[in-house]
């Protein structure tokens, strides 16, 4: 994904001048072709991200649509007051990119990890938020994204699935009929495995802001699992809402607010967190059973 | 420390702006703390004007130092940015000026800021932007006090600006000594790769001599002393 995105902003410094790329050092030497071609609109101002996101804020101000990019933590969690007044409070936007997610970087340890980003987004409001599930979804979703001037938050990750889905509202993967499913971005594939057998309807949406609340109640099912890549149960408030009307039950599976203080790799994250295979069939299966309540699996 | 030297005219003028405002200011020692500066910048040197605040050519101030605007708004109306009325109901439910101002509110003001430590940043991108567009006849101006350089944002800023040579971009910091911990060695030294004017901040031909001293090879810091704030 972190080569689609470069490769892709690379192409819209070409074809468009009023795109810009904004970088904190991460990802300097990708976007050094970039930088030679297009000098005054590939910035990259050193490991300060304060900086970043200001430079965004000026740079949009003047009508430009600046690229930002950097780790999730570092151009979301550190730079939050940026973006909360260098962008939204202006009045301006901006695209933002970043790569990590929740635990990519599991050997780096905490500081490299952000799986609040997506809840953040929520304190602030008017963001779209792109979770890409396959690289072949990076380049429409930017490209789509570096056409208007909304802000926009596109979370990459090395997790994917095997496929790309590039359309963003929800997608329905199969039909089952004891409950909705549905999973985004990279988790995907994994949900899918974790269903086996399991009479469930699975959907999938790599855009969670705005969140397809009409797709989800065309699903036809008021009980609901969601499965995110990020902080459990960052949507579901927004799921709760769109349901509200109806008797429903809601399952969130996310990855827990908590400093494991391990390393490792990002498939014993998964396991840890319940969001490898066994553990989403364990806490799917005990939600759907009857008389079925939260269970999370921990490997 | 000289008085404020406007022509008598228009100290009554400005004087009579400031009084329209209302009595609940809450920052009164700062706002007048920028108040030369401010004249000087409106009626000597920014390239702009109320029938110009679209112009992409125009220059562009930023008030990063956002608390205490009694004296920013009192010149944007006597300028004519704002209508006078908009004086009388400062920070009002349905006044379009708040104690920090904003500018989706404020014809003219170009960021809204309060939260200290933005200004220069935005300035640093503005100025990244303008030139990007081929831009380069216009200037961004920057004002900030002595203790929001406590700030860590302003030296990332700072530093980038010094370090690449951003030569359109002119920081003005507003001295009256109130930094907590103060600027051992000077303000102005804390800008390297900068240049400098420090002056006195209540001395109108000595601030527009500053502010005109930068020299299109490096940004440009004028240090305004006023006196302390007390």
């Amino acid at each position: 994904m972190r080569q689609t995105f470069v490769d892709t902003a690379t192409a819209l410094l070409d074809d468009d001048p009023r795109t810009a790329v904004v970088l904190a050092d991460i990802s300097g030497a990708a976007f050094a072709p970039a930088a030679r071609a297009h000098p005054d609109r590939v910035v990259n101002v050193g490991i300060r991200e304060q900086l970043m996101l200001g430079v965004a804020g000026g740079l949009a101000l003047t009508g430009l649509r600046p690229i930002v990019h950097s780790y999730a933590p570092f151009v979301v969690d550190r730079a939050y007051e940026q973006i909360k007044l260098d962008l939204n409070h202006q009045g301006v936007g901006a695209v933002l990119v970043s790569i990590g997610a929740s635990y990519d970087a599991s050997s780096e340890g905490r500081t490299h990890q952000s799986p609040g980003d997506v809840a953040l987004f929520d304190t602030l409001g008017g963001w779209t938020v792109h979770v890409p599930g396959h690289a072949d979804e990076v380049g429409p979703l930017l490209t789509a994204a570096a056409a208007h001037d909304e802000p926009v938050y596109i979370r990459l990750s090395t997790q994917h699935n095997a496929e790309g889905r590039p359309t963003t509202g929800m997608q329905t993967i199969r039909r089952g009929s004891r409950a909705a499913v549905v999973a985004v971005g990279p988790m995907l594939d994994t949900v899918l495995a974790a269903m086996e057998g399991l009479d469930v309807t699975l959907a999938y949406t790599n855009t969670p802001r705005p969140f397809d609340v009409k797709g989800l109640r065309a699903l036809g099912h008021s009980d609901v699992v969601l499965v995110e890549p990020y902080l459990a149960g960052t949507s579901s408030a927004v799921v709760s809402d769109a349901l509200r009307d109806l008797p429903h039950r809601l399952l969130s599976l996310g990855v827990e607010c908590v400093d494991l203080r391990r390393y490792g790799s990002p498939e014993d994250h998964a396991r840890w967190q319940g969001l490898d295979a066994a553990g989403l069939r364990q806490s799917i299966s005990a939600f759907v059973a009857p008389g079925g309540g939260p269970a999370r699996g921990r490997g | 420390m000289h008085p404020i030297d406007m022509a008598a005219p228009t100290t009554t003028r400005i004087s009579e702006l400031l009084t329209r405002l209302t009595g609940d200011e809450k920052h009164a020692p700062s706002a007048y703390s920028t108040l030369d500066v401010l004249w000087v910048l409106y009626d000597r040197v920014l390239r702009t004007a109320p029938d110009r605040v679209d112009d992409p050519d125009r220059d562009r101030f930023l008030l990063s130092k956002g608390h205490g605007p009694a004296a920013y708004y009192a010149v944007l109306a006597a300028k004519g940015f704002i209508p006078e009325e908009w004086l009388d109901d400062l920070a009002g439910p349905d006044s379009r000026l708040g104690h920090h101002p904003d500018r989706l509110l404020v014809p003219g003001v170009e960021i809204g800021s309060g939260s200290l430590g933005h200004g220069l940043g935005l300035g640093v991108g503005t100025a990244l932007g303008l030139r990007a567009q081929g831009l380069t006849d216009a200037r961004v101006y920057v004002l900030t006090g002595d203790a929001e350089l406590d700030e860590g944002a302003n030296h990332e800023a700072i530093a980038y600006a010094g370090a690449t040579g951003l030569a359109s971009l002119t920081a003005i910091v507003i001295d009256n000594q109130s930094s907590t911990h103060g600027w051992p060695g000077g303000i102005a030294r804390r800008f390297h790769g900068w240049t400098s004017s420090t002056v006195d901040g209540r001395d109108h031909d000595a601030i527009e001599r500053g502010l005109r001293a930068h020299t299109g090879t490096a940004p440009h810091v004028v240090v305004a002393v006023v006196e302390k704030k007390g």
